[in-house]
Parts: structure tokens; C-alpha cells; sequence
């Protein structure tokens, strides 16, 4: 291994005190629990307090990016009527946790094409337990 | 002026911060960058420090370079240069420069050697927008278009921007940030790109436009182990 990837590894294991995100893949149903920041304004004390909460982004995996530290995932739900997707860092530190809801059965990586769908059109078949997923968690 | 430093481009990746930004990173390496010699007014006319890093075999080094580098009690050294210094910030023949030497947060002038791209058009050269893609323009879409005036000037004139050779130059990139140092493996991490190849050589010196504040003086050092013991037998 060269440098590079030696740092690169020591940051993948440092991220999250070592917690690893399960797996999953696109077409999974995914809570992705976001680290957010409050800033608030105290009239008492003539301060800003800082809250840190977790903020659950429920949505479909609709494809993964990149290898090693520089790889990202996007999810995709629909909020109020409009699509909404949003990109995260799978090392990245605001990333708290994922929870896979569900998991899809679909044949391609990149599930642009629901970017196009609505309603029953964009729903996706559930995933059932196959030899390969046994083989993924006995792994894990 | 204190001096700056040689290093060794390793590549690039990116530092993810606690609050969650990442940033951009190009590793440099130190490697065993030390003092081979000094200019001294009396002798030179000027002050500078001439520093040596990285490792050659001491069979591919020349007889009169092997002699150099025997003066000083260093090992061969692969890059060689000079780092004009003022006399207060004078270093001592065979001090090791550790990455400490610079502070995260400080800004750096990054020197380096550009990537060579042979003979290039001027589109990619000088960043001309060539020609129209249709309206009857035939075969020349990436062409630069004229180069001058008709009867009056009847010439081009000199310095015109052209095709030709790009690439291979010195290429200073000021203002830019240390993100962080490892003293223990000698890298510095500097955010964003730096001229050259990966495993070239980059000289790293102190902002010339935003010097910074409580950096070491005259530098971080760590001094030869001779003369390390020979002071610890004196005291």
C-alpha cells in the first residue's frame, strides 16, 4: 500500500469510532440519520448555543459512487410533492448511522430512471433474503 | 526570512473535519531534508542555505558531487537547492528540517515543475475558444484564428500567443493553506492542487503576501546526531 491509501484507510477506520454503515445497495430503502447542528440565540446570557441532533433523511438509495474514503451514495424520497435527493459522503462524519428499511430488487446500479416516475410507477419489488445477502451479513 | 522546505509530491485525497467539511489535499513528503551547505556573505556575497532531500545511491552520484556531500556528512541526496535566508535565520550544515517547521493554518508558497503536455493548440494552451462549430467553418474548429493586422502592420507581433510547447515550467501557486502536519511520517498537507506530477519535487516557502505569525525560528530543526552528542558530552 502506498502512502495514500494508508492514510485514506487510517481515516475510513477513525471515522465514526469504527462503526461501519451495513450494507446495502441501490434500490434499498434507506433512514439515514444526519448529524445537524442547532444554533440558537440565548437573550439571557448574550450567547448562541450550539444543540447537536440527529435528523432522519428516509428515502431510496438510487445509486453509489466512488470507491474507498471518496465514496458517496445518493438517496432520493419525495418531499411535499417534489423530488429531493441528496448526496452523502459514506465516511463522511455527519453521516451518524443508516438503517436499512427495506431492500429492493432491482437490476441495474443507477436508478435514475425513478427520477422520471411517480407513485405506483416508482415503487420497487422487495428483495427477499438471497444466498449472496447471508453471505454479505455473515461478512459484515 | 527563514527558509522553506524540499518535498516530494505523494498525491492527493481529502480530510474529513469533525464538523463534517472535508477538504481537499495534496501530500507532500519530507524526506530527510537537510542542510548540504551554506552561503555565507564573506564567502558568497549572500546568505542562503542549500538543502538536499531524498535518497540516491551513493554509485549514481558523481565524484565531485560525492565530495559535496562528504563535506557536510550527509548522505546523498536525490533534489538540491537553495533557500535565500537572512543572517538571524542562518541554519547549520547537516540540521534536518522536520514538518513542524510549518504551522496548519499558515498560508505557503508552493513551487513546482508543471506536468509536460508536448506541443499543444491554443485552445488548450492559452484557454482561446477556437472557432464556431458550424456557419461554415470547415476542418479549423479548434484553430486560434488570426494572428494579426493586414498591410499595416504587415507582421505579427512578437510574444503572439500560439500553439507550441506547454508544460515543464516552474509554476509558483501562492496563498496556499497548510491543512495539517505529520511530524512522525515528515508530510505536510497543503488544501487543494500543486503544480507537478505526483513524485516530483515541490519546494514549500512561507507566504511572501501573508507572512504568518509564530512559526519557528530559525526553523524546526533536529540536529545531526554527531553533533547532537557532542553537545550532551559537553554539558
Amino acid at each position: 500500500m502506498n502512502l495514500i491509501q494508508i492514510l485514506e484507510r487510517e481515516q475510513m477506520d477513525t471515522v465514526r469510532g469504527g462503526r461501519k454503515l451495513p450494507p446495502f445497495r441501490p434500490g434499498d430503502t434507506l433512514k439515514v440519520n444526519v448529524k445537524v447542528v442547532d444554533v440558537s440565540f440565548d437573550e439571557k446570557t448574550k450567547q448562541s448555543k450550539t444543540r447537536e441532533r440527529l435528523q432522519a433523511f428516509e428515502g431510496v438509495c438510487i445509486g453509489r459512487q466512488g470507491a474507498g474514503l471518496n465514496e458517496s451514495f445518493t438517496v432520493r424520497k419525495i418531499s411535499y410533492g417534489e423530488g429531493v435527493e441528496r448526496v452523502f459522503p459514506v465516511h463522511s462524519p455527519l453521516v451518524d448511522s443508516v438503517d436499512v428499511v427495506r431492500r429492493g430488487k432491482v437490476r441495474r446500479a443507477k436508478l435514475y430512471y425513478l427520477r422520471g416516475l411517480r407513485g405506483k410507477a416508482a415503487r420497487i419489488a422487495e428483495r427477499q433474503r438471497s444466498t449472496e445477502d447471508v453471505a454479505a451479513v455473515a461478512a459484515s | 526570512m527563514r527558509t522553506g522546505v524540499i518535498t516530494q509530491k505523494l498525491g492527493m485525497t481529502r480530510l474529513f473535519l469533525e464538523d463534517g467539511r472535508h477538504v481537499p489535499v495534496t501530500v507532500l513528503k519530507l524526506d530527510k531534508c537537510q542542510v548540504v551547505a551554506t552561503r555565507t556573505p564573506e564567502k558568497d556575497g549572500y546568505t542562503a542555505v542549500q538543502l538536499g532531500s531524498g535518497f540516491v545511491k551513493a554509485k549514481s552520484v558523481t565524484k565531485p558531487e560525492r565530495g559535496h556531500f562528504a563535506k557536510a556528512e550527509v548522505e546523498p541526496k536525490r533534489k538540491v537547492a537553495e533557500f535565500r535566508v537572512d543572517m538571524a535565520n542562518m541554519l547549520e550544515v547537516g540540521d534536518e528540517i522536520l514538518a513542524s517547521h510549518f504551522l496548519p493554518g499558515q498560508k505557503v508558497d508552493v513551487t513546482g515543475i508543471t506536468i509536460g503536455r508536448g506541443f499543444t493548440g491554443a485552445m488548450k494552451r492559452w484557454n482561446f475558444r477556437g472557432l464556431e462549430a458550424s456557419h461554415g467553418v470547415s476542418i479549423s474548429h479548434r484553430s486560434l484564428g488570426g494572428t494579426g493586422g493586414r498591410q499595416d502592420p504587415g507582421r505579427t507581433f512578437k510574444n503572439k500567443k500560439m500553439h507550441g510547447h506547454y508544460g515543464v515550467e516552474r509554476v509558483t501557486t501562492q496563498n496556499v493553506e497548510i491543512a495539517k502536519v505529520d511530524v512522525e511520517r515528515g508530510l505536510i498537507m497543503v488544501r487543494g492542487a500543486v503544480p507537478g506530477s505526483k513524485g516530483g519535487w515541490v519546494m514549500i516557502r512561507d507566504s511572501v503576501k501573508r507572512p504568518p505569525k509564530d512559526v519557528p525560528l530559525p526553523g524546526s530543526i533536529k540536529k545531526p546526531e554527531k553533533a547532537a552528542q557532542a553537545e550532551g558530552a559537553g554539558q
